[in-house]
């Protein structure tokens, strides 16, 4: 193999292999996928439930299905694959270090490089939960390999704590699996995952979810023996009278994602302290010159195909830096987050790039708004540059906007854009 | 039936396993039992990993000898044994006249205890040197002598050099109550069968008052567990300047809650210090983790809670002996003696902190006590005090980590990204001297699992790993020991995969 490349992709989830895909098809010669584990697909070989590929194929796929069609394509455009491989560190100028078994310590060099290591599930140490600590708490996703890929209930009676959509993901599959889920604990008010995940994996399946309920304390001292919930307000202090012992052997937690930017701080790329993720242009850039990221590494999407669309988005952009075809570093339009706006991807157009493509927008929101709503994109003066009405704003479902050429020009005139959520 | 031995040792932490390591010098048919699944199990797997210098204990104390020679011999022990140990140093801070008037205090205590090397420095020096100190600190006690090691580590080293050494080590066997012949000691009966010794030596740490009791002796004597919470600050996100521990000005409840570095590259702040009834209640609670933020806070102001990665809780095995001296008014002392009452038995108890500092000096003194009471020690020809560490990759330059994979590919292979552990690490542990059959042995061993994701990752990995290794079915793998396993069953066959009406009701 060689050591040096046009494009290293470090991760094989679905934007590293989107952004392998866009990278060859956008001229990149020598394009490496770098994997930690034995298979490619990332996170989607243990999502076997469907709901993939609505957005991009019209289409209603498993996970591995999905990742089957990108893992194909990669393979007809000659794209390298590097499995069961760590990269220990990245360095600013793009010198990959890395290990496996079979050819040890490697030392790669790329012109431009792909971050795609996805994100990392919040613990039950960092939402700080009281207690014991036995067996028998896992992370939603981890509790989804051990069934999913490696065959095993970790548990018979379940608690699962927050409305992430793995979380609701994983109570449908363990009841299939003949196992039996107490109830859904979710502090916030609001549900923080896909509302069709709720319906599709609770209601359909009559688990109990409960709101602004959460975990008081983890009872156990070998294995989880029960949890004790309570009731909490907004400012989630526990509510008098209302704890109650629930009996279970397994506490699930899907209590969010966190970008996995080690790395990434190895290579000196900024992190935005909001989303935990890189700083992006447009071509999601970061701020390091020639490293690009794309997907959950920059901030966490709600749906895989937008993850696709922006690893295509981040493989065209490395492709053209390895051909020094990328237009030198201009002006810049930054993007704000405004009224109810918790963050906005990317973090600034430049407004060279606003040509052919359409630069689509992704927002989360702060608080839900249950009615009509408008998302607007303005420029500094208040002017609508952008806009799109969606029938709802909700923190667990991402809003995107897409720029389109006719708003280029008053677009490329902005100082600074901001974009808001306000009810109709 | 019953096997017998010359000494048998009950419990295996540190103070356990330094008085084995000690022993096996001499010729000596030593059984150490521990009831859990693993070496380290209680008070050593949860504390501060200080190595104290020794300017807290009460002059005269059994506390203040045994941490004043402790902390002496560690710099030889972490040679021999291969255990991380940095001699840092570490400082009181002072924030008001009454703690400088405390310094005075703690100074003149440090140098009756024999302690080198200690000053007062001021407010200003203390900055220059820690500028993330709360502004307002006016002083600090300096103490080169403090330092820091990692009691996990130092557990297992010294246990595998005892059984290097010939010492019989069987985990999961619990005491339940001695053999005797009158007065006189004859050995142990526990849940595997009765087993003879001429000496019993309690090292039963929070249990040592039990088992005393059950020996007849000191009926008046209670553990009351002390609790001590703590927090593990992400080490990406948040440093000391330097590596140290910065202890508040102590008060009555004990040495407060300190901001320490880690010899693993985390900064730990804690602990609080709290009775509780049961010796198993590790829970970590709401109010403890406020206390101990409040108190780290207060001592650091830039700590922030966005940084914390994990919390966990430690007991002390606080006892209620008064010191043997009676012109010492001090009644948490620690018991070291061939109490009168029996024969055939060496007590150990109380030993909270400076226990793990103290440890290897509270072996030195169980050697003397048996040979004061005539038992003869014969030192072995062929004892080795030599025990290597295993490579830790992380800790490795890029070329040594390198030749490292070239000779084992299993180093090769990353199973914990976060704390870049290799699969050839957990192999070695699993194969070692005493091997690591849990994940939490491993864990403790490792370090891996410690980091950000907590496991998530590498859990799953681990499973296989031990399955493969030990030959055992997934199921029974557990986290740390008889009835905390990870899995309980395979998932339905494909055939079986469909609804079944019944399973949804």
């Amino acid at each position: 193999m060689k050591d040096k490349y046009d494009v290293i992709i470090i991760g094989s989830g679905p934007g590293g292999l989107a952004a392998a895909i866009a990278a060859k098809e956008k001229g990149a010669k020598d394009v490496l996928i770098i994997e930690r584990d034995i298979e490619l697909g990332g996170i989607l070989v243990q999502c076997i439930h469907n709901g993939f590929g609505l957005e991009l194929f019209d289409e209603d796929m498993p996970g591995p299905t999905y990742a089957q069609h990108f893992i194909e394509k990669v393979r007809g455009l000659g794209v390298e694959t590097l499995m069961d491989t760590m990269v220990l560190e990245i360095t600013p100028k793009g010198t990959i270090y890395a290990i496996n078994k079979d050819s040890g310590y490697l030392a790669l060099s790329a012109r431009a490089v792909v971050l795609a290591m996805g994100c990392r599930e919040r613990t039950r140490a960092q939402i700080m939960l009281p207690g014991s600590r036995p067996a028998g708490v896992y992370t939603a996703g981890t509790a989804q390999r051990f069934v999913n890929v490696q065959g095993h209930m970790p548990g018979e009676r379940f608690v699962i704590l927050g409305s992430g959509d793995i979380g609701m993901i994983m109570a449908r599959r363990l009841t299939i699996e003949g196992a039996r889920v107490e109830r859904v604990l979710e502090i916030m008010p609001y549900l923080t995952g896909l509302t069709r995940n709720y319906v599709q994996c609770l209601l359909d399946y009559g688990l109990v979810l409960q709101k602004q309920r959460t975990v008081n304390r983890i009872i156990g001292t070998d294995r989880v023996e029960a949890i004790e919930a309570v009731s909490v307000d907004e400012t989630w202090s526990p509510i008098p009278g209302s704890r109650e012992i629930i009996p279970c052997d397994t506490l699930l937690l899907s209590v969010g994602l966190i970008p996995e930017n080690e790395l990434s701080r190895s290579a000196g790329v900024l992190l935005d302290p909001v989303t935990n993720g890189p700083f992006v242009d447009d071509r999601f850039m970061t701020s390091v010159p020639g490293i690009f990221a794309a997907g959950n590494v920059v901030h966490v999407y709600d749906l895989v195909d937008w993850v696709t669309e922006a690893g295509y988005v981040a493989g065209r952009g490395a492709a053209a830096f390895a051909q020094k075809a990328q237009v030198a570093e201009a002006r810049h339009v930054p993007l704000k987050a405004g009224e109810n706006i918790r963050y906005v991807v990317p973090h600034k157009l430049n407004p060279e790039n606003l040509q052919e493509d359409l630069i689509r927008l992704q927002m989360r929101a702060i608080q839900p708004i249950e009615a009509r709503v408008l998302v607007t994109v303005e420029d500094q003066d208040g002017n609508v540059v952008a806009k799109k009405g969606e029938p709802y704003a909700r923190p667990g479902e991402i809003l995107t906007l897409a720029i389109k050429p006719r708003a280029y020009d008053a677009a490329r005139k902005a100082s600074m854009l901001t974009v808001h959520v306000r009810k109709r | 039936m019953s096997e017998n031995y010359d000494v048998i040792i009950i419990g295996a932490g540190i103070v356990g396993g330094m008085v084995a390591r000690f022993l096996s010098k001499y010729e000596l048919d030593i059984l150490w039992i521990e009831k859990t699944s693993d070496v380290g199990m209680g008070t050593s797997s949860a504390n501060t990993a200080a190595i104290h210098a020794g300017y807290n204990a009460l002059p005269g104390t059994n506390k203040a000898r045994t941490n004043a020679l402790g902390v002496t011999m560690w710099p030889k022990l972490s040679q021999e044994l291969g255990i991380p140990y940095d001699r840092c140093g570490d400082y009181v801070v002072a924030v008001s006249d009454a703690d400088m008037n405390m310094l005075e205090i703690l100074l003149e205590r440090g140098r009756r205890n024999g302690v080198p090397g200690m000053e007062i420095i001021t407010g200003e020096a203390l900055h220059r040197r820690e500028p993330l100190v709360r502004a307002d600190a006016i002083g600090a006690l300096w103490v080169p002598t403090g330092g820091l090691s990692d009691p996990f580590a130092a557990t297992v080293a010294v246990a595998e050099n005892a059984v290097m050494n010939g010492v019989t080590l069987k985990l999961n066997t619990a005491f339940e109550d001695f053999l005797r012949d009158g007065a006189r000691i004859t050995g142990v009966r526990t849940n595997q069968g009765d087993f003879r010794g001429k000496w019993v030596i309690n090292a039963a740490g929070l249990y040592a008052d039990d088992v005393m009791h059950k020996a007849g002796v000191r009926p008046e004597f209670t553990i009351r567990p002390r609790r001590g919470e703590y927090v593990i600050l992400d080490k990406a996100d948040f440093q000391l300047t330097n590596r140290t521990i910065l202890f508040p000005t102590p008060s009555e409840k004990g040495k407060g809650i300190v901001v320490s570095s880690s010899l693993h590259g985390n900064v730990i702040v804690g602990p609080n210090a709290n009775f509780v009834e049961s010796k198993e209640n590790k829970d970590v609670t709401k109010a403890g983790i406020e206390e101990i933020w409040s108190g780290g806070k207060k001592l650091v102001p830039a700590i922030n809670r966005r940084h914390i990665i994990a919390e966990f809780a430690g007991l002390r095995a606080t006892g209620n002996a008064p010191t043997p001296n009676p012109d010492i008014a001090y009644d948490q002392d620690f018991v070291i003696e061939i109490p009168e009452a029996v024969q055939g038995f060496v007590n150990l108890g109380g030993i909270e902190s400076p226990g793990f500092t103290a440890s290897p000096a509270i072996a030195l003194w169980v050697i003397d006590l048996l040979q004061e009471a005539g038992e003869e020690l014969v030192e072995k020809p062929d004892w080795n005090p030599i025990r290597m560490p295993r490579p830790v990759f992380r800790h490795l330059s890029r070329d040594e980590q390198a030749a490292l994979i070239q000779k084992d590919p299993a180093y090769g292979r990353i199973v914990c990204r976060c704390e870049t552990v290799t699969e050839g690490e957990i192999l070695a542990e699993i194969h070692a001297p005493i091997p690591a059959t849990t994940y939490d042995a491993i864990k403790r061993r490792t370090w891996l699992g410690t980091g950000r994701c907590q496991g998530g990752f590498d859990m799953p990995r681990v499973v296989e790993i031990l399955s493969q290794e030990l030959n055992l079915p997934p199921e029974a793998i557990t986290k740390k020991g008889a009835g905390s396993p990870f899995l309980y069953r395979r998932t339905k066959d494909v055939q079986d995969d469909h609804l079944r009406m019944e399973d949804l009701i």
